[in-house]
């Protein structure tokens, strides 16, 4: 049977926004985050018939408790979806949302399915990093792996010493640069748009609403440098350098872009390429740069074509690492323009729909720029790295 | 200044929170008592005094609008009633109703717009303080909505009769206030909006969210909120016709319900002060009234005795119940089957003498099945499994396995001690042998069993899918596993049980039997029936003598009457003109009057009564009945016969069942020399 490929186009993506972990969401379930995503997407798309949507795939990390139960399932149905809408749960750690993106493109490029929602959550407080975890011991007696693998900040330090140009004052000036711009971005208004309100529960303080991330927090080169390094004495990784432990949500409306244009939904992006590389997991953080040349070669472009960059910083010097391999500056415009993970957060699984979103948003903003890119390092050494033509694009 | 020292104190706690779209920032006022939902929020003298304070701070933060919601699924269900025996002068039932009105009033008089977010159930003074705010949101999945003041012998006396009817008319006001109390009936969201009472209703999965949006939207002046114009001209109209309504069945004895009547038609003109003092003062009389402490006393049985019945075993004894057998295939037993494989979700199968019997018992139960399905009362899945769950069959070895077999053949002694020997050839020594007799002693039927411990009464009011009560009879014999067995089955069946003592008619039948009798013995001394009718209006009782005994059935009234003649001859009569009724077979009552045919019939005797004195005679048989009932030890107190007076015939709260107003009208004391409960407990204190 012969068959076309079809165009996948990114309707709209919302997101919660991002707590710190034991902070506004403590008393506030994970799959209730996701679901208010959910609930956002269909309200903000009132043309979308809720039957149309033929998939929803939710990742997680850690799925047990509220963030179990086949989360993409659980979530369409309290949702409000029509229990004919499917469901299912994805895990790429921190490239979660991001996989769950790529695979439900899969099933419209290959016409399976015509609209899909992609997203995730991760309540990093309600479920600690490696909670339930039980490594296989040959990981260990065969030497398969370092264990410092398994330790996301021991890999970042690992990185450094790897790549030595990359100091601990450019980390420290990255990581303030971060919170600089996102602390812009919202003064200018250019974040809240993406932002969904979450009621928010404390029994001795009764309900609040979260309207704005928690995490981000004025500092300085002076503070910053006086941070301890957690995952090793005389480090250089920080609380000031690196993403922390958050809460938070995700959800995306993808489609097959005849379909999108057919029922009126707006066209925020459509998908070029992608790629997803291993690498040696103690250095988890370098495999955005194989993925991004695996991505860029499967779209028979060149880092020169991309207009605009989205890149998950879980550490700085994972960032400072695909920046210098590609030639960039540190402080290049193209990059996070309102700034990044270090600033607002990164709730695992939920943060690569989050660098989509943001990713349209700019393209509305830039007709001039034809190509974007968001990327993220991911846990047990990969890379994910997603390429996204602008439709405002107005040519040469 | 009043005070409940035992007050579970909700508290009001106030957050500012930023709304998008807003400048400044909202004053999100949360109630919350600190337990789950198991425990509602209510409004004791200090939680008012928290909510006073969180206003003021609320409108000290100069906030964009204020707005109250409750905790997890629920909103707030009202006044605190646990502290109103507490209230023992008039002057501190005025200050009661004066706090609520002084501290609401200010969500009412704000000049900052004010907003209820009713989250979940709001009752009584909890919708009241909804209805003080100027904007009101409903979740979809709140339990209720209601005012039910006026059931428990109170009327919504912090602004709810005045506030209501001015916001969605008289009709829908004497609905919620009146109408719905008196048939413990309480609002949906989707019918409270609908009737107004909230202005939008919003899905439960992001309710404060929505309900954040949406104010911020009135306040921005982007959402218009319109209300329809109150009808003025149609007002007394309406309530003329709700008195009517009311007087037809009450006849004026429900205090609450006459002064919420006042209070509507008040509204339609008084100004909000003066109608709110005309409540506080009504508030004031009933509080200090023993019909609303015999109320909340009957509220307190059903809500908390009926759930723990006194005198059962523990529970931890109950045997597993995995399938059960009903003798018989009569409508009774089919109406039984049903209710066990409903609520049980076991097999239940039915056997009779013959097929024909059993398949129509079997297709009675399909037929009902099919009937609450077609209504949306149970879910397709949920009567596929049940049309399983339910067979039969002419082989009595079916119930081999069964764990609780339960008779309902003919009422006769010999035919059930029969159907027992049968089965105890067939069914496990362990099994559980209930007889739903209404009458025959228990203890007897199994007098001739191997296993005489395992067989108790489980006596079912009729229709048994509806009424509450199941007097759980414990025979001579019967052990402690099989009577907690008994009791763990009727609570699945949510049933509300209580325990009696093999005694002719339990207690009941007994009781409404003795009353009956009185009443014939006035028919048949010469008293015409229309007054014998009539003589016990005041009571408020659900219906009257001979109505009553028209829905029993006169044959089977008779049946039971003649049992209880037998065992007591000296005060249960046996009525010759009863007999005859029975024996013409004609109506008691035709077109909702006394059938003209059967008044033809009596034989009057030429000794009349009065109205007054059929009521006092029949009173005074009921508490001389009800003294020898607990000197026999029927039951275990005085609470217990009220508690199967309201659930088992329906006799209202605000008689408290019955033993409450027989003390406070003095027969207890002047029949059996001294009251059935001290005074305080429902009634008020000394």
């Amino acid at each position: 049977m012969p068959r076309e490929v079809r165009e996948v186009v990114f309707v709209d993506g919302v997101r919660t926004p991002f707590g710190k972990a034991g902070g506004m969401y403590a008393e506030t379930r994970a799959d209730d985050l996701v679901i208010r995503c959910i609930r956002e997407l269909l309200r903000r798309n009132p043309q979308l018939p809720p039957e149309r949507v033929e998939e929803v795939a939710i990742a997680a990390t850690t799925q047990i408790g509220d963030q179990g139960l086949t989360i993409g399932r659980t979530a369409a149905l309290l949702s409000g979806l029509p229990k004919t809408v499917p469901g299912y749960a994805i895990d790429r750690m921190c490239a979660g949302a991001m996989t769950a993106v790529t695979t439900v493109a899969g099933g419209i490029a290959m016409g399976q399915m015509d609209i899909a929602i992609a997203g995730g959550v991760e309540h990093m407080g309600r479920h600690p990093m490696g909670e339930g975890v039980d490594p296989n011991p040959r990981i260990l007696a065969e030497k398969l792996v370092d264990p410092s693998a398994l330790v996301m900040g021991s890999t970042a330090e690992n990185l450094h010493d790897r790549l030595p140009g990359i100091t601990k004052e450019r980390v420290d000036a990255y990581g303030l640069a971060s919170q600089e711009k996102t602390a812009k971005a919202y003064a200018n208004g250019k974040l809240q748009p993406d932002l969904v309100t979450v009621a928010t529960r404390n029994a001795d303080e009764g309900w609040g609403l979260a309207t704005a991330d928690e995490a981000p927090r004025e500092t300085s080169m002076e503070k910053l440098g006086s941070l301890k390094t957690p995952f090793r004495p005389h480090g250089k990784v920080t609380a000031g350098n690196a993403a922390g432990l958050n809460d938070g949500a995700t959800a995306a409306l993808l489609a097959d872009e005849a379909t999108a244009r057919e029922l009126g939904l707006p066209v925020a992006m459509r998908l070029v390429s992608y790629g997803f590389v291993g690498v040696e997991p103690e250095i988890m953080g370098y495999g955005p740069i194989p993925s991004t040349e695996k991505a860029l070669r499967l779209a028979g472009l060149t880092i020169d074509d991309i207009g605009l960059f989205e890149l998950n910083e879980a550490f700085a010097v994972q960032v400072l690492a695909f920046l210098d391999h590609y030639g960039i500056a540190d402080d290049d415009p193209r990059v996070n323009p309102w700034g990044g993970a270090i600033a607002v957060g990164h709730p695992l699984a939920s943060s690569g729909v989050r660098l989509m979103t943001q990713l349209a948003r700019h393209f509305a903003e830039h007709p001039e720029v034809r190509y974007g890119l968001t990327a993220m390092c991911i846990g047990i050494g990969m890379g994910g790295t997603v390429i996204w033509e602008n439709p405002a694009w107005e040519g040469k | 200044m009043i005070e409940n020292p035992n007050e579970v104190v909700t508290k009001a706690l106030v957050r500012l929170v930023p709304v998008p779209g807003l400048d400044r920032r909202a004053a999100l006022i949360t109630l919350d008592n600190g337990f789950d939902h198991k425990k509602p929020n209510s409004f004791g003298p200090a939680g008012l005094a928290s909510l006073d304070a969180a206003i003021t701070s609320a409108l000290d933060a100069d906030p964009a609008f204020v707005a109250i919601t409750g905790k997890p699924y629920i909103f707030c269900v009202g006044a605190d009633i646990t502290g109103m025996p507490l209230i023992t002068s008039r002057d501190q039932a005025v200050e009661l109703g004066a706090l609520g009105h002084r501290v609401f009033a200010r969500l009412k008089d704000s000049t900052v717009p004010t907003f209820a977010f009713i989250n979940g159930a709001a009752l009584g003074g909890g919708l009241e303080v909804a209805l003080h705010c100027h904007y009101r949101t409903v979740s979809g999945g709140a339990a209720a909505l209601g005012l039910p003041e006026v059931a428990i012998g109170l009327i919504p006396g912090w602004g709810g009769s005045q506030l209501l009817p001015n916001l969605i008319g008289a009709p829908g006001a004497a609905q919620v206030i009146l109408q719905n109390p008196l048939t413990q009936k309480v609002l949906r969201p989707k019918q409270a909006a609908e009737l107004g009472v909230a202005d939008v209703l919003l899905e439960p999965a992001d309710f404060l969210e929505r309900s954040l949006e949406w104010a911020a939207g009135v306040v921005k002046g982007e959402v218009q909120v319109t209300r329809p114009e109150v009808d003025k001209d149609m007002w007394d109209g309406v309530l003329f016709f709700a008195k009517q309504q009311l007087d037809e069945r009450l006849h004026g004895a429900v205090p609450s319900a006459n002064k919420a009547l006042e209070l509507l038609a008040l509204a339609k003109e008084a100004s909000f002060a003066d109608g709110t003092a005309a409540e506080t003062e009504a508030l004031a009389d009933l509080i200090m009234g023993d019909e609303s402490r015999a109320s909340l006393y009957a509220f307190d049985l059903v809500q908390r005795r009926a759930k723990r019945p006194v005198g059962a075993p523990g529970k931890e004894l109950a045997r597993k119940v995995t399938k059960v057998g009903v003798v018989g295939a009569g409508l009774m037993a089919s109406q039984l089957a049903l209710l066990f494989a409903r609520r049980l979700q076991v097999p239940v199968v039915l056997t009779d003498l013959d097929q024909t019997r059993v398949d129509k018992g079997v297709d009675y139960v399909r037929g009902q099945i099919d009937k609450l399905a077609s209504k949306g009362r149970l879910g397709e899945g949920d009567a596929a499994k049940l049309r399983g769950l339910v067979t039969g069959s002419v082989d009595k070895s079916v119930f081999a396995d069964a764990d609780f077999v339960i008779e309902a053949v003919f009422e006769n002694l010999d035919l059930k001690k029969q159907v027992w020997a049968e089965l105890e050839k067939i069914v496990s020594p362990e099994a559980v042998l209930a007889t739903n007799t209404s009458s025959l002693p228990v203890s007897a039927m199994a007098a001739d069993l191997e296993h005489p411990e395992r067989v108790v009464g489980f006596h079912f009011f009729n229709p048994v899918a509806v009424l509450p009560l199941l007097e759980i009879v414990r025979g001579e014999r019967t052990d402690d596993a099989t009577l907690a067995t008994a009791f763990a089955v009727g609570k699945e069946l949510r049933k509300s049980c209580v325990l009696v003592k093999d005694a002719p008619a339990f207690v009941v039948n007994r009781l409404l039997t003795r009353f009956t009798s009185e009443v014939f013995a006035a028919i048949d001394a010469g008293t015409p029936l229309e007054t014998v009718n009539t003589a016990l209006d005041p009571l408020g009782l659900p219906m009257r003598p001979i109505q009553l005994l028209q829905l029993v059935g006169p044959a089977v009234g008779m049946h039971v009457g003649q049992t209880l003649h037998k065992a007591f001859p000296d005060r249960y009569g046996d009525s010759p003109n009863l007999r005859k009724i029975v024996d013409a077979g004609l109506p008691l009552i035709v077109d909702d009057e006394i059938n003209p045919a059967v008044v033809e019939l009596i034989d009057a005797g030429s000794a009349p009564l009065t109205g007054d004195q059929v009521r006092e005679k029949a009173l005074d048989a009921l508490a001389d009945e009800i003294r020898i009932m607990l000197d026999e030890g029927v039951v275990a107190e005085a609470q217990d016969i009220d508690l199967c007076m309201i659930l088992g015939a329906g006799w209202p709260f605000h008689l408290g069942g019955v033993t409450p107003y027989l003390d406070r009208s003095g027969t207890a004391e002047r029949v059996t020399g001294k009251r059935f409960l001290p005074r305080g407990v429902a009634s008020l204190r000394p």
